[in-house]
C-alpha cells in the first residue's frame, strides 16, 4: 500500500491505496467524490476530467499515487460554498448545455482549463479543445454555445481596468 | 479495467531511475505522464512488475537554446511544446505537431521522452523528431550516449534503448524553414491513419503510421533535392512501403493517404 496525500478541493486529505488504484477510483471510492463520472474507462471519453494542479487531466488515465502531493479539483470544488454556480456551470445553465448530464462534470472541467489555456477561443478552438469529452445525447452545439459564453465572461474578467471588450 | 499488482517506486533523479530499472530486470517500466502506458496496463497488455515514476523530475523538463540546436528535456509535456516561446521561434514545427496530439488533457499529462521511448509508429511526435534529424539522449547504467532518431526507432514498439535506459533528452536542430504537419483521421481525438511531417522545406519528410515504425520518406527527400516538384517529389510516398491495415485503411488506401499528404504538406511548407 502506498501513502498518498493530496489537496482535494482546498481540503488535505490522506488515503492508503494500492500503487494500481486510479486517481478516479481514489476520488470516487475512498473519498466519497462521486461527481467525477467513470465513461469509456479508457482515456477517450473525458467524463473522469479533473484538475491537477489546475490543468485538466483524465482521472482514468492516472494513478493515484501519481496525484501524491498534487492539488485536485472536482466538479464539488468548483461552486462558491453558498452554492453559487461558477462561470462555466452557470453558462452551461443559461445555455441548456446539458441533458442526461452525464458528461457535464468532465465537460464543465475541462472548459475551465481550456478557457485558462487559450485566452482567444473561438468556436472552433471549442470544438477542439474539447474533442477528448464525448456527449453521447449529442448536445454539443449548446455546449460550444455555454464554452464561448463563460470565455467571454473570463475575457472581460480579466481585461485591464479601462480598457474596451 | 483495473491494472494488474505491480511495486511502484518513485525516482528522484534519472541515474536513480536507472539504477530502479536495473535492479527492476526485464519486469520493469518507467513512468513518465503514463498516457501511453497505463491505457495498456489497464488492458493488460502490459504487465510491468516494478513502475519506477519519472514524473516528478523537474530538472528534466525544460526546451532551451543550445549551440544552434534546441534541447528539450525527456519529461517535458506537450503542453509544454505547443506553448513555448523557444520553440515557435526556433523549431515551429515540434510546437505544432504537440499541439495535434490527443486532446488537452492527454497533452497536460504526457510527455516528449514517453512518446519517443513508447515508440508507437501512429504517435504524431516521433514523426516530428524523425524529419527533423534530431538526437535523443540516453542514460544508462554506463552514463549517456546519442542515438539519432534514424536509428531510434527498431520496430512496432521497439527503440533502440536498452531495458535499463531512460532518454533523458531530445535535441534538434534550429529549424525554421518551411514546415508543415498533415494528419489524417475520420474521428476527433484518434491516432493518425496517417500523417507526414515536412521540415525544411522539404529536406526531412517522415510519415506516420505507414509501417512498424515511423519512416522517413527517403525517396521524396532525395527527388526534391534533385530538384522535382512537390507533386511529383510527393508521387514517390509510398514509394517500397508495407503499411498496415486494419478497420480504419488497408495499405493501398495508406498508400493513397502517403502521396496526398504529402503533397499537400509540401505545398503548404512552399514547395514549388
Amino acid at each position: 500500500m502506498s501513502l498518498v496525500t493530496l489537496t482535494v478541493n482546498g481540503e488535505g486529505r490522506s488515503l492508503d491505496v494500492e500503487p494500481r488504484t486510479l486517481l478516479v477510483h481514489a476520488l470516487r471510492d475512498h473519498l466519497g467524490l462521486t461527481g467525477t463520472n467513470i465513461g469509456c474507462d479508457s482515456s477517450s471519453c473525458g467524463a473522469c476530467t479533473v484538475l491537477v494542479d489546475g490543468l485538466s487531466a483524465k482521472s482514468c488515465t492516472m494513478l493515484a499515487v501519481q496525484a501524491d502531493g498534487a492539488e485536485i479539483t472536482t466538479i464539488e470544488g468548483v461552486a462558491e460554498p453558498d452554492g453559487t454556480l461558477n462561470s462555466v456551470q452557470q453558462a452551461f445553465h443559461e445555455c441548456h448545455a446539458l441533458q442526461c448530464g452525464y458528461c457535464t462534470p468532465g465537460m464543465v472541467m475541462a472548459a475551465m482549463s481550456l478557457i485558462d489555456e487559450y485566452p482567444d477561443l473561438d468556436e472552433a478552438g471549442v470544438r477542439s479543445g474539447l474533442e477528448g469529452n464525448l456527449c453521447r445525447c449529442t448536445g454539443y452545439q449548446n455546449i460550444v454555445d455555454a464554452v464561448l459564453q463563460a470565455a467571454a465572461t473570463a475575457a472581460t474578467a480579466n481585461a485591464p481596468a479601462g480598457s474596451t471588450p | 479495467m483495473i491494472p494488474a499488482a505491480f511495486d511502484y517506486e518513485v525516482a528522484d533523479s534519472a541515474a536513480h531511475a536507472v539504477e530502479l530499472l536495473s535492479r527492476g530486470g526485464d519486469e520493469a517500466k518507467l513512468l513518465a505522464g503514463g498516457h501511453s502506458l497505463i491505457p495498456m496496463m489497464r488492458y493488460r497488455l502490459a504487465t510491468p512488475s516494478v513502475l519506477v515514476d519519472v514524473g516528478r523530475l523537474d530538472d528534466l523538463r525544460y526546451i532551451e537554446r543550445r549551440n544552434g540546436a534546441v534541447a528539450v528535456g525527456a519529461l517535458t509535456r506537450h503542453s509544454e511544446l505547443e506553448h513555448s516561446g523557444v520553440l515557435a521561434e526556433h523549431c515551429p514545427l515540434l510546437a505544432a505537431v504537440a499541439a495535434e496530439v490527443g486532446d488537452p488533457a492527454v497533452r497536460h499529462r504526457g510527455t516528449l521522452g514517453g512518446t519517443l521511448a513508447h515508440a508507437d509508429p501512429a504517435s504524431d511526435l516521433p514523426a516530428a523528431v524523425l524529419a527533423l534529424g534530431g538526437t535523443l539522449v540516453a542514460r544508462g547504467p554506463g552514463g549517456d550516449r546519442e542515438i539519432a532518431a534514424a536509428d531510434f526507432f527498431t520496430g512496432w514498439f521497439e527503440s533502440a534503448l536498452a531495458p535499463d535506459e531512460m532518454l533523458v533528452e531530445v535535441r534538434v536542430p534550429a529549424s525554421t524553414g518551411g514546415w508543415n504537419y498533415q494528419k489524417f483521421n475520420r474521428r476527433a481525438q484518434d491516432w493518425a491513419i496517417v500523417g507526414v511531417a515536412v521540415a525544411d522545406g522539404g529536406s526531412g519528410v517522415a510519415l506516420v503510421n505507414m509501417g512498424s515504425t515511423p519512416i522517413r520518406a527517403a525517396a521524396v527527400e532525395q527527388a526534391l533535392a534533385d530538384g522535382a516538384t512537390a507533386a511529383d517529389a510527393a508521387a514517390l510516398a509510398a514509394e517500397g512501403l508495407d503499411p498496415p491495415a486494419d478497420l480504419n485503411a488497408d495499405a493501398d488506401f495508406r498508400r493513397h493517404l502517403a502521396r496526398v499528404l504529402t503533397r499537400r504538406a509540401l505545398t503548404a511548407a512552399g514547395v514549388p
